[in-house]
């Protein structure tokens, strides 16, 4: 069997923004001293016309960023997602959300896949901030092919977009030549009609990974991966509710106001089924490395496996 | 309608091809261009084709503060203390200094203005429609449900308006993207920041500050309103900003401090800070908080408070009776 290719989201993000430099003059880049972390340095390195470092000044950035776009600028500013979403949330909320400004959001090292730094750095709850923002639009890509669709969908999107990658390495397993992505429109990964997994970002893989197990034990689970949580894709949810009539979601982020929050709104106002929300239950991360906290909080293909098991 | 050069006052003369004249009544924005026969032959744009003289810019500025009055009055709420404080200086922005065009307020080489102490949207609303962005009877809707004219700016709806703002301290940051904008695109559009003397209190506009010193922005200007008083009392007592001055000096920018109620100073420091290079420029203006309406003046309790009926005349007569001078 041969070797999958493993990359980070983040790098993906910062390969993307230098691959599309070329195609769109417009396009600048803002990070706050994280550039060879965020890996926007690929794209200063391409266009180092069109990078700024802000410095240790994440609340400026996204003024800064506010501004260029009134001149018609497409910014993508770059930070960790504690600080991006979380430092951030009023600035994104004021200065870019209300006047509806073509400002994209990247946020990199979300979730506890961040390891060794511990929680401060351990952004959970920048989904849920986001998503509560009127027209902003919230993107969890799940490997390296669906990153490139979505820094490109995101940047001939108008209007804010909030972009989140991770910091560890995960397997690719998007063919960009077969690859259909679409702001909105979820993808269903895996047939099955017994339950349904809808899950974001890193852990669509450890669910296709779980849903194997799982057809092990007679379950046929359907595994679909919502990429974008804002706007979304209500159709292909309440499918999923009548289809399976039970809905589990797994996302690196905490279990409130998030992917789990979205699904479980859209499915109780419209067909109540029971929706499990597999996440970070209300607790802080903490050190260690990424492997090992997946495997503690119970977020990695052996964990999901086992909460659902406990629900069946 | 009379053209008044102003002997002691060293301005340009008002100029035109052959006979520029500017209607007196400044609650005009545009006016009619005459010719040799006194007939009225287009419209002209004061700024594009007409240099206002210093009593049309003080007449003007009192009609702006009227608006001001007449808009808090109507809403019941709103901030009249700051927007008095910076109506000299709105007037001159908007009448003489900056490019922008009321019929085409999207132009993309205009200046561009940035209202960072968002609350003083009275005083932007009433110079945008004295400069005929918009109807000035729409004034009386300010913070009413369904009128565009929202308590702070709100760049979507309200023509003029360059970026939506009110949280305080983050205007500046827009206005050093807007610059930044300028500065890639090697446009000479200047912009225009206007910042409340408690809202540099705020830390992001040191973050802002620090960004445009080092990126040497010079076609960057911020103004401070230094009208001494915030909220909760006098800025000093509250939380001291003070040097003003030196802060911006040492955050590499060139510091012009002048009398903000005075229309000489401010044309001056706008003059100077075109001509500096290299670096922005903060203009500290001095103030009155809540100038030209008496009972206004110098009190605090008038950052956001509306006039009642009585204080209302009280108000519209001091400012009648300083346009008739």
């Amino acid at each position: 069997m041969s070797e999958v290719k493993k990359i980070a989201t983040r790098e993906s993000y910062g390969n993307a923004l230098a691959k599309f430099g070329a195609e769109y003059p417009d396009l600048v880049v803002l990070d706050a001293d994280l550039a060879n972390a965020t890996k926007t340095q690929i794209f200063k390195n391409a266009f180092p016309d069109r990078f700024f470092d802000c410095g240790i000044a994440e609340a400026n950035m996204t003024g800064i960023a506010a501004g260029l776009a009134t001149c018609g600028k497409i910014p993508f500013i770059s930070s960790f997602a504690m600080f991006a979403a979380g430092r951030n949330f009023e600035q994104v909320r004021n200065s870019i959300g209300y006047p509806q400004l073509n400002v994209k959001i990247g946020a990199t090292h979300a979730g506890i896949t961040v390891g060794e730094d511990g929680a401060t750095h351990q952004s959970l709850e920048d989904i849920a901030l986001m998503r509560t923002i009127p027209g902003m639009t919230v993107i969890v890509p799940a490997d390296d092919t669906e990153v490139f669709a979505a820094v490109k969908a995101a940047i001939e999107h108008k209007g804010p977009v909030y972009l989140r990658f991770s910091r560890a390495a995960s397997p690719v397993f998007y063919d960009p030549e077969t690859l259909k992505f679409e702001i909105g429109k979820g993808i269903t990964l895996r047939e099955g009609n017994d339950i349904a997994i809808i899950a974001c970002g890193v852990e669509v893989n450890y669910a296709l990974e779980a849903a194997d197990r799982l057809e092990k034990d007679g379950v046929k689970a359907r595994v679909i991966d919502m990429h974008t949580i804002k706007p979304l894709d209500k159709d292909l949810v309440l499918k999923a509710a009548a289809e399976t009539g039970k809905i589990f979601t797994v996302e690196e982020a905490t279990v409130i106001g998030g992917l789990g929050s979205a699904v479980a709104e859209t499915v109780s106002e419209n067909n109540p089924v029971p929706v499990y929300r597999i996440g970070v239950n209300d607790v802080f991360g903490e050190s260690g490395p990424w492997a090992e906290l997946m495997k503690k909080y119970k977020l990695d293909a052996d964990g999901i496996y086992e909460q659902i098991k406990a629900k069946l | 309608m009379q053209n008044v050069p102003v002997a002691h006052f060293e301005w340009r003369l008002t100029v035109l091809s052959t006979v520029a004249i500017v209607a007196l009544s400044a609650s005009v924005p545009r006016c009619k261009a005459i010719d040799a026969n006194c007939e009225a032959i287009h419209e002209v744009d004061l700024r594009k084709d007409v240099v206002m003289t210093k009593e049309e810019l003080q007449k003007t500025a009192n009609e702006v503060r009227k608006g001001i009055v007449t808009a808090v009055h109507a809403a019941k709420s709103g901030h009249p203390g700051g927007s008095l404080s910076s109506a000299d200086i709105f007037t001159y922005l908007f009448f003489e200094e900056m490019n922008v065009d009321p019929k085409d307020p999207k132009k993309a080489d205009r200046d561009r203005f940035v209202l960072s102490k968002g609350h003083n949207a009275p005083g932007l609303y009433s110079v945008l429609a004295e400069r005929g962005f918009f109807p000035k009877e729409d004034l009386t809707t300010l913070r009413h449900t369904g009128s565009y004219l929202q308590g702070h700016p709100d760049m979507k709806h309200i023509p003029g308006v360059d970026m939506s703002s009110g949280s305080l301290g983050q205007g500046l940051s827009a206005a050093v993207g807007m610059a930044l904008a300028a500065k890639i695109d090697n446009k000479d559009y200047r912009t225009y920041c206007l910042c409340g003397d408690g809202e540099i209190q705020e830390g992001q506009i040191w973050e802002a500050a620090m960004f445009a010193g080092a990126k040497k922005l010079d076609n960057l200007c911020v103004i401070v309103d230094n009208n001494g008083l915030q909220i909760d009392g006098p800025i000093d007592e509250v939380n001291n900003p003070y040097p003003i001055d030196k802060k911006f000096e040492a955050f590499n920018f060139h510091v012009i401090n002048i009398d903000g109620n005075n229309m000489d100073d401010i044309k001056k420091a706008f003059d100077e800070a075109k001509t500096v290079k290299g670096m922005p420029t903060a203009v500290i203006a001095k103030t009155v908080k809540g100038k030209g309406v008496s009972f206004m003046e110098n009190k605090a309790g008038w950052h956001g408070k509306a006039p009642n009926d009585e204080e209302f005349a009280t108000a519209m007569s001091d400012l009648e009776k300083a346009g008739a001078v």
